[in-house]
């Protein structure tokens, strides 16, 4: 089996995130659709890594990982935060900042 | 196992990050241990020393020209520089985030998790001092733009985008005035800063791809290798253009500045403004001089369109706003064009001006941010700019100290806005790129309006009712005016020796 077809797999899941985060509007959901284009660059990566014969596309998709983990403490915590005095996580109502 | 090869690291080169994350760390222990009402002198008294040792490492080891651990970081003369330029930015900013004379508490809420509204937060309100937590924080995002401009690989430089990039979004939340509109920045800083920073990753992925690993001397052997696939190169370049170009706010990555320059902390607008923009161009200088060289052609005619939309849309905006941070952040945009004019010259000439750019366009915003942090009344800064009307007449040094700066970032004879948009566009002349100068010189003249209608505003109207008051800063605040106007002054009359300097630092290692 060729790689080729994860690569593009990789492409169709960095597309249905990037499109996910321009047209849905809930909070939560546009943070998952950026994890969503997170993991297809690992699934790029380590699909590389094996067409390469290095190792490094792997070892940078465990850094990725860690990263994406961090990234997922803070966005939760301004989420929150929002949502604590707003009751709602949607991005249309955050609309104070305009002009 | 016996064989393992472990790779060098030379220390001395790294102190001034290390100081820094050591620093940071040892400000969060502080943060568990010590009792609240001795936090903020400790915690300030513990940031700004480890940004002057840092600065001092790098003054002791200016001379080293070295690329270690196992190629990860690039120790150079644009390397030394832009650290000795963050530092002395971050140092100033600093002063800004700790100074605590001109509002009761700062300009920081005490506990950012209580809900905006609620009866605690009226309570935290009434000046309980702010979090400390913003010490250890900054020196975080300090610390990861110093390995920013430094990264020889593109893992590297993705960890150091982050590690620089999320301390700054929890930064943006945590104002004390109008925290709704601080956690809206916060979100929308947040939401498009990891979108791009997703482009920007699945970008090194192709790379990776292309090249068969990520470091910029083995990218830039793939480059001259007249075999590449070039769907992966260019596809993988301009996905990770994307992500630098975002941080430095170039059009049309542009569209989260004024919203979280407007909703953020004053001091925290002032370091993404100053700060930020040095690390994002000083990453986006080495990836296009070390590893992209061998493509000059095909990407200068791109980022050259680029740079015409950012300094269009940023002078051409910049004129219908009504409010003075958003006034500013439209200035950063078109500045962030005239910028990428200089980076596009791509010569020796636009490596060094466009480093000298930001060192003098950093020293001038500061000066800016910290004015506008003290224009005030009983609501918090008065940021409206009809309330500005008359100020010259209230308070005429401030009012002078705000009008020299406004001179400086419109280009006047004397003020380091002139010397240094003449050194860019010099550059793009000897680099070829007429037509980026022509623009440049047309929006810089549109760009003079905007801020020639604050000075006349504020010293040709009458004071009004609603003309809020100039707080009296305190020693901190009084010390980054000082130091933002004298840099201003300075590099305007005397630019040589930075210019020498900068000269002298143009030469990257590959």
């Amino acid at each position: 089996m060729t790689p080729d077809y994860y690569l593009v797999l990789a492409a169709i899941l960095f597309t249905i995130g990037a499109a996910g985060v321009l047209v849905r509007r809930n909070a939560i959901v546009l943070f998952m659709c950026i994890e969503l284009m997170l993991n297809a660059a690992n699934l790029a990566l380590v699909t590389f890594s094996r067409i390469n014969g290095t190792l490094d596309g792997q070892i940078i998709s465990f850094f990725v990982m860690v990263v994406a983990a961090a990234e997922v403490v803070i966005g939760l915590a301004i989420i929150m935060s929002i949502f604590r005095t707003r009751r709602s996580a949607s991005v249309d109502d955050a609309n104070l900042l305009k002009y | 196992m016996g064989d393992l090869k472990l790779p060098e690291i030379n220390y001395g080169a790294l102190s001034p990050m290390l100081i820094l994350f050591g620093a940071a760390c040892l400000g969060v222990l502080l943060e568990a241990v010590l009792p609240r009402g001795r936090r903020h002198g400790v915690q300030l008294t513990l940031a700004l020393a480890s940004l002057v040792a840092a600065l001092a490492a790098v003054i002791l080891t200016r001379n080293t020209r070295v690329v270690t651990i196992g190629g990860a970081v690039a120790i150079d003369g644009p390397t030394v520089f832009l650290w000795g330029s963050i530092l002395l930015l971050g140092v100033v900013s600093m002063l800004l985030i700790g100074e605590r004379a001109v509002e009761a508490g700062g300009a920081f809420v005490s506990q950012a998790a209580i809900t905006v509204g609620s009866d605690k937060d009226l309570k935290q309100a009434g000046g309980q001092p702010g979090a400390t937590e913003v010490y250890p924080l900054t020196i975080f995002s300090i610390g990861g733009m110093l390995l920013f401009v430094a990264a020889n690989d593109l893992l590297t430089m993705f960890v150091a985008l982050e590690v620089l990039s999320l301390p700054l979004y929890l930064l943006c939340a945590l104002a004390r005035r109008r925290r709704l509109l601080s956690q809206e920045a916060a979100l929308k800083y947040f939401l498009l800063g990891s979108y791009a920073s997703a482009f920007f990753l699945f970008g090194v992925a192709l790379i990776y791809g292309f090249a068969g690993a990520v470091d910029l001397a083995s990218i830039h052997a793939a480059v001259a290798d007249p075999q590449r696939n070039e769907v992966l190169l260019f596809g993988g370049l301009a996905l990770v253009a994307i992500g630098l170009l975002f941080k430095g706010a170039a059009a049309p990555f542009h569209v989260w500045t004024p919203d979280v320059y407007q909703g953020a902390p004053t001091p925290i607008t002032a370091l993404m403004a100053a700060c930020t923009k040095v690390a994002a161009f000083g990453a986006l200088l080495r990836i296009l001089y070390v590893a992209f060289d061998g493509v000059r052609w095909d990407f200068q005619p791109v980022l050259g369109v680029i740079a015409i939309l950012t300094m269009l849309i940023g002078a051409v905006l910049a004129v219908t706003q009504t409010d003075m941070k958003r006034l500013l952040a439209y200035s950063s945009i078109a500045n962030a064009g005239y910028l990428l004019v200089g980076v596009l010259a791509l010569n020796k000439e636009g490596l060094s001006s466009t480093m000298f750019y930001l060192v003098a366009y950093g020293f001038s915003v500061l000066a800016a941010f910290g004015i506008v942090s003290l224009v005030r009344d009983a609501e918090g800064e008065a940021t409206h700019l009809s309330r500005w009307a008359g100020l010259g007449r209230k308070s005429p040094l401030y009012a002078g100290v705000f009008s020299f700066i406004m001179l400086a970032f419109a280009g006047i004879p004397l003020t380091s806005g002139f010397t240094s948009k003449f050194a860019v566009f010099g550059a793009a002349i000897d680099g070829g790129q007429t037509w980026l100068v022509i623009v440049g010189v047309i929006t810089s003249m549109v760009l003079a309006f905007p801020y020639l209608r604050v000075i006349v505003m504020m010293w040709l109207s009458e004071p009004g009712e609603s003309t809020p008051t100039v707080s009296i800063p305190g020693f901190l605040t009084s010390a980054a005016l000082v130091i933002g106007v004298i840099v201003t002054l300075a590099l305007g009359v005397i630019p040589a020796p930075l210019l020498d300097l900068t000269n002298d630092a143009a030469q990257f290692v590959r």
